[in-house]
């Protein structure tokens, strides 16, 4: 049964908060014209939720097409355009706006502040995401279809073998990153400006923490990634050389600039998570977290070497012996911050009073199976055993461990830990562990078998494969389209909760829970600390 | 104690604004990607029409935005905390301005140490050279690229000397970086004759600027045959220089709007954040110009 603490309804709301209630715009101009952070969060959420869905429903397509071998549903271009679109929505239209919207809900309530530092910037930066998404999406259905480079956009994919929508591709990008900057400025100003009397530094909850240096590693280089789709646009159109050897310019060069932004993007889309890891762990384990000094600078760590393990994306591409092996070992070099963050997870769960409430056993699951992924990018990092596993399944696997049962399941996490803050009302817990125990066991089914084939040999990214496939590649779309279906539990469960069905909760929620944004009503009052508190 | 003292952090009521930037920027990057595709591919189409519509709705959205700010700071509802985060926002956004330039510095730092010297068969290249670019020998500026010397064997370009023009360009920035600190002093010290002046004086040598670098472009098209697709030593001139330029033209823009407002009195010895960013601005896109004339000029 229901272990969660369910305490009973506080009726704060008809107190002093509720003078505020009544400024709430009503109506669609309410979202559109809307400056607060709750508000903004919500459409993040949602609108990274209906990605994530679109995204996925790319993959069902991938995974069809893979579940016999030989060529069956679709066409290997339009197949080609689904991984490629796949991996940008997922990326910069699910992930990234879901930290983006948790970011806008948690830390201004988590640091005492009456909002975001900039709040007309805030809306600016969420709307034109949609319109990025509508036109990138559009760009399936123009002459020669979408982008079907791959979401990396490899020069001369992108240059000279792709179809005019690539100048739609390119200013869509724009798009996403003129977002991503304007959103982590704000997060970078709001957590450096706006911290309540008291909330010192070294007092600010991991996920403040692991957003202000996400947050970071954005403003730096996402206009790396505007720069690189720049070249693409002139080098395809206008008739540069940059990515073209006749010209004096070089296709590897095109990927160092990638991964240059690449590669701190990697962490752009997991440190948030370790800040939702570092909040849910020790509030089920009663207890407080082990080491947060440690996390501090091991998150710091992790973001500095991000800088400077980029190339060990092309060991493959051909670089001198020296490069590859200081690639290496700087890549390898991350395993140690990043292990002392899962040590403190499992040292904070030590003899904790430990409970298995719906954002525990997401956050338990993150922790076994984001290890699973850090591991094998461990052998990934490896440079002649890279030239074995580079453009296989196990990259695959890899990739999706750390981004699935890594980012998306964090995020899952989140949503179930704070969404009764949100709504005041306890989700549908059957509900949420069925959406649990779905996801984890087909999730699995999904990306575990994908390293046996890829260690095969199988290569990423073509629609059909050798005959010694079939049996696992049937097994893994299975699992795929299980996890796919588990997604719409979850969706029934947020309608719910949006609709707010369910029984009242506490101020605290968790019985565990501990933060300024546990202090204050459930829900969530429009507006918080107009007059900050004073942390002692 | 400390909340006794707390000035409100004015948190705007719902803005208009915004969404209307956001519908601008779709029409500029939909404008911008058809227009990209028709003019290339010698199509006709509606681009041209939609991008120049978005940026006319982006000024709309400038315009009326900065008015409700102006207003609202002339109201003195603005505290010293909000003028904190305009300044941290806009110093950011200037680091993420660095980090924009730094992508095509890097191109051509990769350019001039690794690709070209790579296929003048250095390093371990020597067969690529003999095989595929045979007779190219490594140069910079690039003036022969490996296309042509296996065609024609004949520079395609001249190099753009940095002497001349360049050179009085640079002395015209670093001077309107002086004038503009100076016109900042005055506007601290009350003293307004020396800030109209010299805020005028950097608002001609910045247009002076402008003026002289599409003078070198006409050279360099006309005199030179330095293109933008002359292989990369034209794309990294280009680029490099192009993004300058419109850096410069913005930031002329933004002085222009400045003299008005000061010339309206807007701005207090104390009190005066938008002048602060559009010198902070001005200053940056000074220093990016030592860089580029250094890098992309000189050596």
């Amino acid at each position: 049964m229901s272990t969660e603490t369910v305490n009973e309804a506080h009726d704060s709301d008809d107190g002093h908060d509720a003078h505020h209630e009544h400024h709430i715009p009503k109506g669609l101009l309410r979202w559109l014209f809307t400056t607060n952070h709750k508000d903004i969060g919500t459409l993040y959420l949602w609108f990274a939720f209906i990605m994530f869905l679109i995204g996925g429903a790319m993959a069902m397509v991938i995974r069809a097409e893979l579940f016999q071998p030989g060529l069956q549903i679709v066409d290997p271009h339009f197949f080609n355009q689904m991984t490629t679109v796949h991996g940008l929505i997922m990326v910069f239209g699910a992930v990234m706006p879901a930290f983006t919207g948790l970011a806008n809900w948690l830390v201004p309530m988590m640091i005492g502040a009456p909002d975001m530092a900039l709040p007309r910037m805030n809306n600016w930066s969420f709307w034109i995401l949609p319109f990025a998404f509508l036109i990138l999406l559009s760009s399936l259905f123009m002459d020669g279809g979408g982008p079907a480079f791959g979401w990396t956009f490899y020069a001369p994919l992108s240059t000279q073998y792709s179809g005019d929508s690539t100048a739609l591709f390119v200013f869509s990008v724009h798009i996403m990153g003129i977002s991503s900057i304007m959103g982590a400025i704000n997060v970078v100003v709001t957590i450096l400006n706006m911290r309540a009397p008291g909330m010192t530094y070294m007092k600010m909850p991991l996920f403040v923490w692991t957003w202000l240096i996400t947050a970071f590693l954005l403003i730096a280089v996402m206009p790396v990634l505007a720069g690189a789709v720049t070249m693409v646009l002139t080098d395809k159109f206008f008739g540069t050389s940059f990515f073209d050897a006749a010209g004096g310019g070089d296709p590897v060069m095109f990927q160092h600039i990638f991964w240059f932004f690449g590669h701190p993007e990697v962490y752009i889309m997991i440190l948030p998570a370790f800040g939702i890891i570092s909040a849910i762990v020790p509030t089920f384990s009663r207890k407080k977290l082990f080491g947060y000094a440690s996390m501090v600078y091991a998150t710091a760590s992790i973001a500095l070497l991000s800088f400077i393990v980029w190339a060990h994306h092309m060991f493959t591409t051909g670089m001198p012996v020296a490069a590859e092996m200081f690639f290496m070992f700087a890549t390898m070099l991350i395993s140690v911050p990043t292990g002392v963050k899962v040590f403190n997870w499992v040292a904070t769960m030590w003899r904790g009073s430990l409970t298995f409430e719906v954002p525990m056993m997401f956050a338990i699951a993150f922790i076994v199976l984001f290890t699973i992924g850090g591991l094998s990018g461990l052998m990934l990092a490896i440079t002649p055993a890279d030239f074995q596993y580079h453009d296989t399944y196990f990259v695959v696997a890899h990739f999706h461990y750390v981004l699935v049962t890594g980012a998306v399941f964090s995020i899952m996490a989140a949503v179930y830990y704070w969404l009764p803050k949100w709504t005041g009302k306890m989700f549908d817990i059957t509900l949420g562990k069925w959406h649990f125990w779905c996801s984890l066991i087909s999730v699995n089914l999904l990306f575990f078998p994908m390293h046996f084939v890829g260690l095969a040999g199988m290569p990423r990214r073509i629609p059909d494969y050798a005959l010694q496939f079939a049996d696992i590649n049937k097994w893994v779309s299975i699992g795929g389209f299980a996890f796919g279906l588990s997604q719409l539990i979850f969706l029934v469960l947020i309608i719910k909760a949006c609709r707010k069905i369910g029984e009242p909760v506490s101020d605290q929620v968790w019985e565990g829970a501990e933060g300024l944004e546990w202090e204050i009503p459930s829900p969530a009052p429009y507006h918080t600390f107009e007059t900050p508190p004073f942390i002692k | 104690m400390a909340q006794e003292q707390y000035e409100k952090y004015y948190v705007p009521e719902q803005s208009i604004w915004p969404i209307i930037g956001a519908v601008a920027l779709f029409l500029i990057a939909v404008g911008a990607g058809n227009f990209v595709i028709e003019t290339t591919r010698d199509k006709s189409g509606y681009g041209f029409y939609i991008l120049m519509a978005g940026f006319a709705l982006l000024l709309v959205m400038l315009v009326g935005w900065f008015r409700n700010q102006i207003e609202e700071s002339m109201r003195g509802l603005y505290s010293a905390q909000l003028s904190r985060s305009y300044r941290q926002g806009m110093a950011w956004f200037i680091f993420s301005e660095v980090m924009f330039f730094a992508a095509f510095f890097g191109a051509l730092f990769y350019a001039r140490t690794i690709s070209i010297p790579w296929l003048g068969g250095a390093s371990n290249n020597a067969s690529t050279n003999d095989v595929l670019w045979n007779g190219f020998q490594a140069t910079w500026p690039l003036l022969t690229t490996p296309a042509d010397a296996i065609t024609t064997g004949e520079a395609s370009t001249q190099a753009m000397p940095w002497t001349g023009l360049p050179l009085y360009n640079t002395a015209l920035l670093l001077a309107s970086s002086v004038t503009l600190h100076y016109a900042h002093v005055g506007l601290e010290q009350v003293k307004r004759k020396q800030l109209m002046w010299l805020l005028g004086a950097t608002i001609v040598l910045g247009s002076i600027f402008v003026v002289l670098q599409v003078q070198e472009y006409i050279h360099a098209y006309v005199d030179l045959g330095l293109k933008l697709d002359s292989g990369v030593y034209g794309n990294t001139f280009f680029l490099l220089t192009g993004f300058h330029g419109m850096h410069v033209t913005l930031g002329t823009i933004i002085l222009i709007v400045l003299f008005f407002r000061c010339w309206k009195g807007h701005f207090t010895p104390k009190e005066h954040f938008a002048f602060q960013a559009g010198s902070w601005y001005w200053h940056f896109v000074d220093v990016v110009w030592v860089m580029l004339f250094f890098f992309v000029y000189i050596l």
